[in-house]
């Protein structure tokens, strides 16, 4: 099975481990991985501050570097939830693109959504002997519809010890330039989300998302608190590694 | 928070941000609404059923407008009631005017009407030396409090017990115990009194039934039913796509709006209004006048990314679970309608736009109003198509403009995109240095430029060394590890 890896810039430039961790899973279960060097973002930050055209550059690069991929994986329910929810808007007004850029959008998966829904994969045997709790992303819950997927692959890591987190489902306050224009509104979200985080008393904090999760980990720090963050896919890769 | 509020949503929700007595009454009273929600919509079954069969009785209802506000207007001129159509907030208020002129109006008695504020009904009867009583107890409250509405359903959310008590206490020149019964039972008895005098009642409009000519009103005080039968004279004030075919469709709405606004399977009182008083019945207004207003509405029937918008059958849900409200409550958004629908409704019906665009950028797109919605209004795509006109409009700033001219150039290619990525990492790792275990405050370059505000509640990120595309020249050439656990067996692709 051909996999092209879609990294998202995030991982690309901050979190590369994420990235590595996704690559080496999907081989584990027999996947031909590329990556694609020509990508660059989704577009995502100019489409939904308004800049469509911008945005729309974006897009027909990230064509251009996917058009031909089999399937197309990223570890980021936010970035393949702007190719899933809005490409097909950015080309309502070119048939022939819309055509092609559909067909790419069809093949797109979110990191958890490949591993449960496509690969069938829930245990990869991982063991990890900590207290966890996880955010759900707001783009990959409400715009891909993902629920069950992170939590079946957590479920089924030996000896976690999985602690719900209160207002789970609170956006924790990222919005990507939202959190630069109005800081101080994101600022008391992403506080609020961190009290939440505290009062489980977890160890680590996983998502599906590094936007969410560099956001929420900036605050930690900055509470001093001993939480670390780990992306779903450096979680079962790292727990499993070596077996 | 009233007459002067600072003109930009910031410093508008700067105030809020520091005030914990409104916060943390926001933040008890959206969790008890978003509990019961929960449990009110769950026990009716297929609540995504539901939601879908309210979506399109509003999307079929709105697209035939004209028609069914017709047969309504029809219908209730027939049974002897006045229609009257306001183009905008000001002829709305001279129709009210001339009304109250004509009856000579000394008191005014009013349910609560969010398209009253709307039109900023009050002060001009006011002004015209008319005694204006709000009769929803919170609306009441905030009346006194010189206040506008915080919430649409709950107006004097932001107010906790003892400031409520305060202003009772003031309103009154008595003690009264800091009880909720106590609290009650003074406003009840100003309330009475108030409706024995109105010279006319006023009432808001939650469903204009087409088929009879009917106005319905949900109402949990009971104010309502006072305020349209006590009073000689009724007026009825309603935005122009409040509308019902029939009182089948009533039903469906009869599920889904309580449930979604305060979690309670129906309301309690829901009360009809089917004309003036006929000959024989021993209650009721003498005189109904409905004012119709369209105040910029049916410039959004029509336009495709919009139109959905007048959908809204004002639960409120979408308030009680949005994460910005959350922090800030609604006065923060400087506009009648707060919550993600005020963040979208206003920019459209208001005139200037440039203004009250800056509402659409109070979001953090994370959807959760869409999913709250009854009625399944895309909220949060809405919002990004209405950042999408105030950048077209060319109201967006001019750096914000250059920044994303930037981004589009160097997103076309790989090479420019990535050098520039990579370039700002060397200057994050070499200038700034790793700041990611820091827990003071912002300092050095981290604090300063367009990151400043990120800096102040969030460390910025590790730098790192590699990107993922330096990583790659070593990964590409991996072999891949045998899988584990009991899913690897199913590994049967082959590489």
């Amino acid at each position: 099975m051909k996999v092209s890896l879609f990294v998202t810039c995030l991982v690309d430039q901050f979190f590369p481990d994420a990235g590595a961790s996704t690559v080496r899973l999907l081989r584990r279960y027999g996947c031909d991985v590329s990556f694609p060097p020509g990508q660059t973002c989704c577009g995502q930050p100019a489409f939904n501050s308004g800049y469509v055209n911008a945005a729309r550059e974006a897009a027909k690069n990230h064509y251009k570097n996917f058009a031909d991929a089999d399937y197309i994986v990223s570890p980021s329910g936010s970035c393949t939830g702007m190719v899933h929810h809005y490409y097909r808007e950015l080309f309502a007004d070119d048939p022939v693109m819309l055509e092609k850029v559909s067909a790419m959008v069809d093949k797109t998966y979110e990191f958890s959504q490949f591993m449960v829904n496509v690969l069938g994969v829930e245990d990869v045997g991982a063991t990890f002997p900590h207290r966890v709790t996880y955010h759900p992303a707001c783009h990959g819950m409400r715009l891909l519809g993902i629920q069950e997927e992170p939590m079946r692959l957590l479920r089924a890591i030996r000896d976690i010890e999985l602690i719900e987190l209160p207002k789970a489902e609170d956006c924790c306050g990222f919005g990507g330039t939202f959190s630069v224009k109005l800081s101080d509104i994101s600022g008391a979200m992403v506080t609020e989300k961190s009290e939440h985080i505290e009062e489980t008393r977890a160890e680590y904090l996983i998502s599906t998302d590094m936007g969410c999760l560099m956001n929420i980990n900036g605050n930690l720090r900055r509470r001093g608190s001993k939480v670390k963050i780990m992306h779903l896919a450096e979680l079962l890769y790292h727990a499993s590694a070596d077996k | 928070m009233t007459h002067q509020q600072p003109k930009t949503l910031k410093k508008r929700a700067d105030i809020a941000l520091h005030d914990d007595f409104l916060r943390k009454a926001v933040r008890f009273t959206t969790d008890r609404l978003r509990g019961r929600k929960e449990e009110s919509s769950g026990a009716l079954g297929d609540w995504e059923e539901w939601r879908e069969r309210g979506r399109q009785v509003r999307i079929h209802t709105v697209a035939n407008l004209d028609y069914y506000l017709g047969e309504f207007t029809k219908n209730m001129e027939t049974a002897g009631g006045h229609v009257h159509f306001a183009a905008d907030a000001d002829e709305a208020r001279k129709i009210v005017a001339e009304i109250a002129d004509s009856k000579n109006t000394k008191i005014f008695a009013k349910s609560k009407s969010m398209i009253s504020e709307e039109v900023h009904l009050n002060h001009m009867l006011e002004e015209k030396g008319i005694k204006v009583v709000e009769t929803d107890l919170g609306e009441w409250i905030v009346q006194l409090a010189h206040e506008t509405p915080s919430h649409i359903i709950i107006p004097a959310i932001h107010k906790n017990k003892s400031q409520i008590q305060e202003l009772f206490e003031d309103e009154g020149h008595e003690k009264l115990a800091p009880e909720t019964k106590v609290l009650a039972g003074f406003a009840r008895r100003r309330m009475r009194e108030t409706f024995e005098k109105a010279d006319i009642g006023m009432t808001g409009c939650n469903f204009a039934i087409a088929e009879s000519g009917s106005v319905v009103m949900f109402s949990n005080e009971g104010n309502a039913r006072m305020v349209s039968t006590l009073p000689k004279t009724q007026i009825i004030m309603m935005g122009m796509e409040r509308v019902l075919p029939t009182w089948v469709d009533l039903e469906l709405m009869a599920n889904l709006l309580p449930r979604s606004a305060t979690g309670q399977k129906l309301t309690v009182y829901m009360s009809a209004v089917n004309g003036p008083r006929r000959a024989g019945e021993l209650d009721g207004p003498e005189e109904v006048h409905v004012v119709v207003l369209d105040n910029g509405r049916s410039k959004i029937l029509g336009d495709p990314e919009f139109q959905d918008v007048l959908n809204c059958i004002r639960c409120g849900a979408c308030l009680n679970v949005c994460p910005v409200y959350r922090q800030v409550g609604g006065h923060a958004y400087g506009s009648v309608y707060p919550g993600p629908i005020g963040a979208v409704l206003t920019p459209l019906i208001a005139e200037d736009k440039k203004a009250w665009g800056e509402l659409a950028y109070a979001s953090s797109l994370c959807g959760a109003c869409y999913v709250a919605c009854p009625v399944k209004i895309p909220l949060h795509d809405m919002l990004v198509h209405l950042r999408r006109r105030h950048v077209e409009a060319g109201y967006s700033p001019v750096s914000e403009k250059i920044a994303f001219a930037g981004f589009g150039a160097a997103a076309k290619s790989s090479g420019v995109f990535n050098s520039a990525a990579n370039a700002a990492r060397w200057v994050q790792l070499h200038m700034i240095g790793d700041r990611s275990d820091q827990t003071d405050g912002p300092h050095g370059l981290e604090a300063a430029g367009p990151v400043a505000g990120w800096s102040n509640h969030r460390a910025l990120p590790s730098p790192q060394k590699e990107s993922f595309h330096d990583l790659w020249k070593l990964l590409k050439d991996e072999p891949a590890e045998t899988p584990g656990g009991t899913d690897g067996k199913r590994d049967t692709h082959g590489a």
